[in-house]
């Protein structure tokens, strides 16, 4: 909190009471909530491509955001100076959306609260050196090019940065949080008798760039990328049509993101726009399958401490043996629909409106062993690693693309096949499964999910899957 | 550094809005200087507006927009660093141009990293009609756009009775000017305004639910389609989706319909950029002067058409824009390209950094239903879903809604399948575009009509 105030507030000569104040002014007759979102980012990005570290680049942003609430109508504005008349400006335009009474406004007190936080307040940019970012991706460029000599094209970028955020809002709520994040990835391009195809991986999370130097960590990643491009090279056309897909595990988890997860936030349900609208209780998946979305891990990239409301974050079980338990909420849908907040209401910055929004979210690990699963397979599809997918929650339909699969044959893996997109029904896709794996893993943290043009960093996880129909877009 | 004491945009004088900018950016030219750096370009962008948005006849947000920031790039001679803010204070500006030059002091030199030459730079700077500022007071503003909004909702509310619910419309406004200058003496100014009305609604119930969308976007207010036809387009779009299937696997013509066509030029966009081709990141790398389209194709950009969505007289670099060829009677006759890549492949900048500026693909001037009787039987695709799309092997693969065409009509709604091909294989399969150009957007395509793909579903 300290360091917060100390970053947002005490530059500008903003006190506690004055941010009282402000809230009050918007807590007219007839409004049911104001909040004030201070935000202070920094991030760095660094990339090698063509053998040299040709650029870098940096960015300072910091605004404060105020939003007025009065039933379902919300007003917001935000400004990117933190003073005092920038603070008056907002409150007036965020509180035009109701025409609430001019007499009669609360007191608003504020209670500074603090919360166990998930992850270290280091300064990412300043863990190391900038020769030594350099450095670094020159030898993951190195690295790469001597691992085979079909590797013909090394990207590498870094990313870093953090966060200081401080909220406060009229029912109460003042605290702080100070998310740190980082993020490498290495991406190559190989050769073949003129075939040319493309791997890439890359990891991070709420920590300092020493992580990447821990366990060889950075080095993995380029062997990996590599490893995936010289697959691909082998790859022969993808089959079409519906069928067995086993799903390995780690970063396939965007299959929940997609096919549950945004089904499951608070805002689509509470509009009856989702094709999961009004299904607690319902058998939504196999009885195998225990889904949660899980804020509070360690380090991770989709963590938090707070949710952007100041909302603590949570284990939010979403599917417990297969019945739909509950849905993710922010603070505005939760007292709508009479529920609990779960600490999911998120925002991308604050020129952005908060809204429901996943943290990481997986599957708990089932019974199997990955290899006994693969082997109960006659003819299908093993589909290892995914890039991005999307999800018309109405229709229920969602799609994620595969950048490595292979042929599954009489139990065997058979030869690697293009990279293919799966299309599935989310409310139908889980009852399919017919084995959960005992090797959950999360993914390695990279993702990044958008809605409403809004990007946030989130995390995946599943164990290997195998579902029993699934339509695969190849060609044949 | 060379101090250019005028902005060369025209003889006019400055407005004070472009004077206060153009402070601004001296000071940044000031540090810039004092950081020993050996030449530098800006972006100095200031954007404002709102957005209204009402769901079943109440307002539901209102959000006012005001968003400035600085960009720069510094060059310690041959290296160079970047570095943004949105604080326009001296301290602000001074620590981002140091943080630019620090970086710039530890990246490697490239020959290939330079600004643009004068020479380069636009002549003129015609008017492009881009800035159409409404004449409403903010209250005025806001009571207009939540009544269009409303009424686009009522139209698509009250369009079919198996509308069953709303995500709202929208309505938005927006007004915005930059300053574009570099070391060598380059300025450029210029400001737009961009108007935009949409609606989303919901038809049927749980298990057979189907959700779509209508919207416009203009520069100029006045020009914006009327709200009851945007809503009710939204509500014909949702209701045709009502019971769709999956069909079965197979082989079938496609016609990818206007309101998605552009993405197929967009990806074309994707692996003609120059730093995939230089990269060889690209299908497209090293096919210059091959015919990648069939001969009745031309893909041209018009980047001073009036009131375009995606017009400028200089690209990101400064460089003056132009109208040009991609696609010459189906042959590939020009990457896109900025200085730097342009280098790398030893070529000259097309005066695309940042991107093409109003694509678009010639159309054989037949209209989509008789592109659907050309079609006879297959897949009209009205929605493409994910990102399976492989810029370096041309790979395509997505998830795909639409409908399922015999004998040139319309028979039913499909859903929940894949659509897959390889890109150099549809775009030589092209069989027809036709003259329903959307030309909502950057890239402007009619319907077209591709011979054959694969249909994964059942």
């Amino acid at each position: 909190m300290n360091l917060a105030e100390q970053f947002l507030l005490t530059p500008e000569g903003l006190k506690i009471g004055d941010i009282e104040q402000t809230l009050a002014s918007i807590m007219l007759p007839g409004m049911d909530y104001a909040d004030c979102y201070f935000q202070h980012a920094s991030f760095e990005g660094w990339a090698l491509e063509d053998n040299k570290v040709k650029s870098g680049s940096y960015q300072i942003d910091q605004g404060v955001g105020i939003r007025a609430i009065s039933g379902e109508k919300t007003g917001f504005a935000y400004s990117d100076e933190i003073s005092h008349s920038a603070l008056k400006d907002a409150a007036l335009s965020a509180r035009n959306i109701a025409n609430a009474g001019q007499n009669g406004s609360q007191a608003i007190r504020l209670n500074s609260r603090a919360y166990p936080a998930l992850y270290s307040d280091v300064v990412p940019i300043s863990s190391l050196a900038d020769a030594d970012k350099v450095a670094l991706l020159q030898k993951l460029n190195r690295h790469a090019r001597g691992l085979d000599p079909r590797v013909q094209e090394v990207s590498v970028s870094l990313a870093g940065g953090r966060e200081v955020i401080l909220i406060a809002a009229s029912d109460g709520t003042f605290c702080a949080d100070v998310r740190p994040l980082i993020r490498l990835n290495v991406s190559v391009i190989v050769e073949e008798n003129g075939r040319r195809e493309s791997g890439s991986m890359g990891g991070g999370g709420r920590l300092a760039y020493s992580y990447f130097f821990e366990q060889n960590r950075a080095e993995q990643y380029a062997e990996e990328a590599v490893r995936q491009a010289l697959v691909n090279l082998e790859a022969q056309a993808a089959p079409a049509g519906e069928m067995t897909v086993v799903l390995g595990s780690g970063w396939p988890g965007i299959l929940l993101h997609e096919a549950i997860g945004h089904g499951l936030e608070g805002d689509f349900n509470r509009k009856g726009t989702s094709a999961f609208s009004g299904r607690i209780g319902d058998t939504v998946a196999a009885a195998e399958c225990t889904v949660v979305d899980d804020g509070t891990l360690v380090d991770r990239r989709g963590s938090l401490t707070i949710d952007d409301e100041g909302t603590p974050t949570e284990n939010t079980v979403l599917i417990e043996n297969g019945v739909l338990k509950n849905y993710m909420q922010d603070k505005l849908n939760a007292r709508l629909m009479n529920m609990q907040a779960t600490g999911n209401g998120r925002r991308e910055s604050y020129a952005h409106l908060p809204m429901p929004r996943m943290t990481n979210t997986y599957m708990l690990p089932g019974k199997h062993d990955p290899q006994e699963i693969i082997a109960s397979v006659e003819d299908g599809v093993y589909a290892a690693n995914f890039g991005g997918g999307q999800v018309d929650i109405t229709s229920g339909k969602f799609v994620f693309s595969a950048s490595e699969a292979y042929r599954i044959k009489n139990g065997k893996l058979s030869h690697p096949i293009k990279g293919a997109t799966l299309i599935g029904n989310g409310p139908d896709v889980l009852t399919r499964v017919s084995m959960v794996g005992n090797d959950m893993q999360l993914d390695s943290g990279v993702g990044m999910c958008g809605k409403e043009g809004q990007s946030v960093p989130v995390g995946v996880g599943q164990p290997t899957l195998r579902i029993d129909g699934l339509t695969v877009g190849g060609e044949g | 550094m060379s101090n250019s004491a005028l902005p060369s945009h025209s003889d006019n004088p400055l407005t004070d809005r472009e004077q206060t900018l153009y402070d601004i950016s001296e000071r940044v030219f000031e540090f810039t200087r004092k950081a020993n750096c050996s030449a530098a370009e800006l972006l100095i962008s200031q954007v404002s507006g709102a957005e209204y948005s009402v769901r079943n006849g109440e307002p539901e947000t209102i959000e006012r927009n005001q968003d400035k920031g600085l960009e720069i790039r510094v060059f310690i001679g041959d290296k160079t660093g970047s570095a943004s803010t949105t604080d326009f204070s001296d301290a602000a500006i001074e620590s981002t141009v140091k943080a630019a030059a620090s970086i710039a002091g530890v990246t490697e030199g490239d020959a290939c990293q330079k600004l643009a030459p004068p020479e380069l730079n636009p002549r003129a700077f015609p008017d492009l009609e881009l800035h159409h500022p409404h004449r409403y007071s903010a209250e005025e503003l806001s009571q207009f756009a939540l009544e269009q909004a409303i009424i686009c909702e009522a139209a698509a509310l009250n369009a079919d009775s198996r509308i069953s619910n709303t995500e709202g419309a929208s309505f938005s406004a927006h007004e915005g000017i930059s300053l574009a200058r570099n070391s060598n003496g380059f300025t450029g100014f210029s400001r737009g305004t961009r108007y935009g009305l949409s609606c989303s609604v919901i038809a049927g119930q749980t298990d057979n639910m189907q959700r779509d969308y209508w919207y416009d976007s203009k520069r100029k207010l006045e020009t914006l389609d009327s709200p009851v036809l945007i809503g009710e387009q939204a509500a014909k779009r949702t209701c045709q989706r009502l019971n769709a299937r999956k069909i079965t696997t197979c082989r079938a013509p496609v016609i990818l319909d206007a309101s998605i066509a552009p993405g197929l030029l967009g990806h074309l966009m994707s692996a003609l950029a120059g730093n995939a081709i230089y990269k060889k990141a690209s299908f497209l790398a090293g096919k210059m002067d091959d015919i990648i389209f069939p001969e009745h194709i031309n893909i041209v950009q018009h980047p001073h058409l009036k009131q375009g969505m995606g017009s400028a007289v200089y690209d990101a670099e400064g460089v003056a824009t132009r109208q040009q060829h991609y696609i010459d009677q189906g042959r590939l006759v020009n990457y896109v390209l900025g200085l730097y890549s342009a280098c790398k492949l030893g070529m000259q900048t097309t005066g695309n950094a940042g991107g093409v500026r109003n694509l678009s693909i010639s159309h054989d001037n037949i209209s989509r239903t008789d592109l659907i009787k050309r079609m006879h039987s297959g897949l009209l695709v009205t929605e493409l879903m994910g990102f399976g799309v492989n810029t370096v092997t041309g790979d395509y693969s997505r998830g795909a809604a639409g409908f399922w065409v015999e004998n040139g009509e319309i028979q039913y709604p499909v859903h929940e399948i894949t659509l897959s091909g390889q890109l150099s294989v549809m775009y030589k399969g092209i069989n027809g575009v036709a003259n329903d150009t959307n030309l909502k957007g950057n890239i402007h395509s009619g319907s077209i009509l591709i011979n054959q793909m694969t249909i994964g579903g059942s």
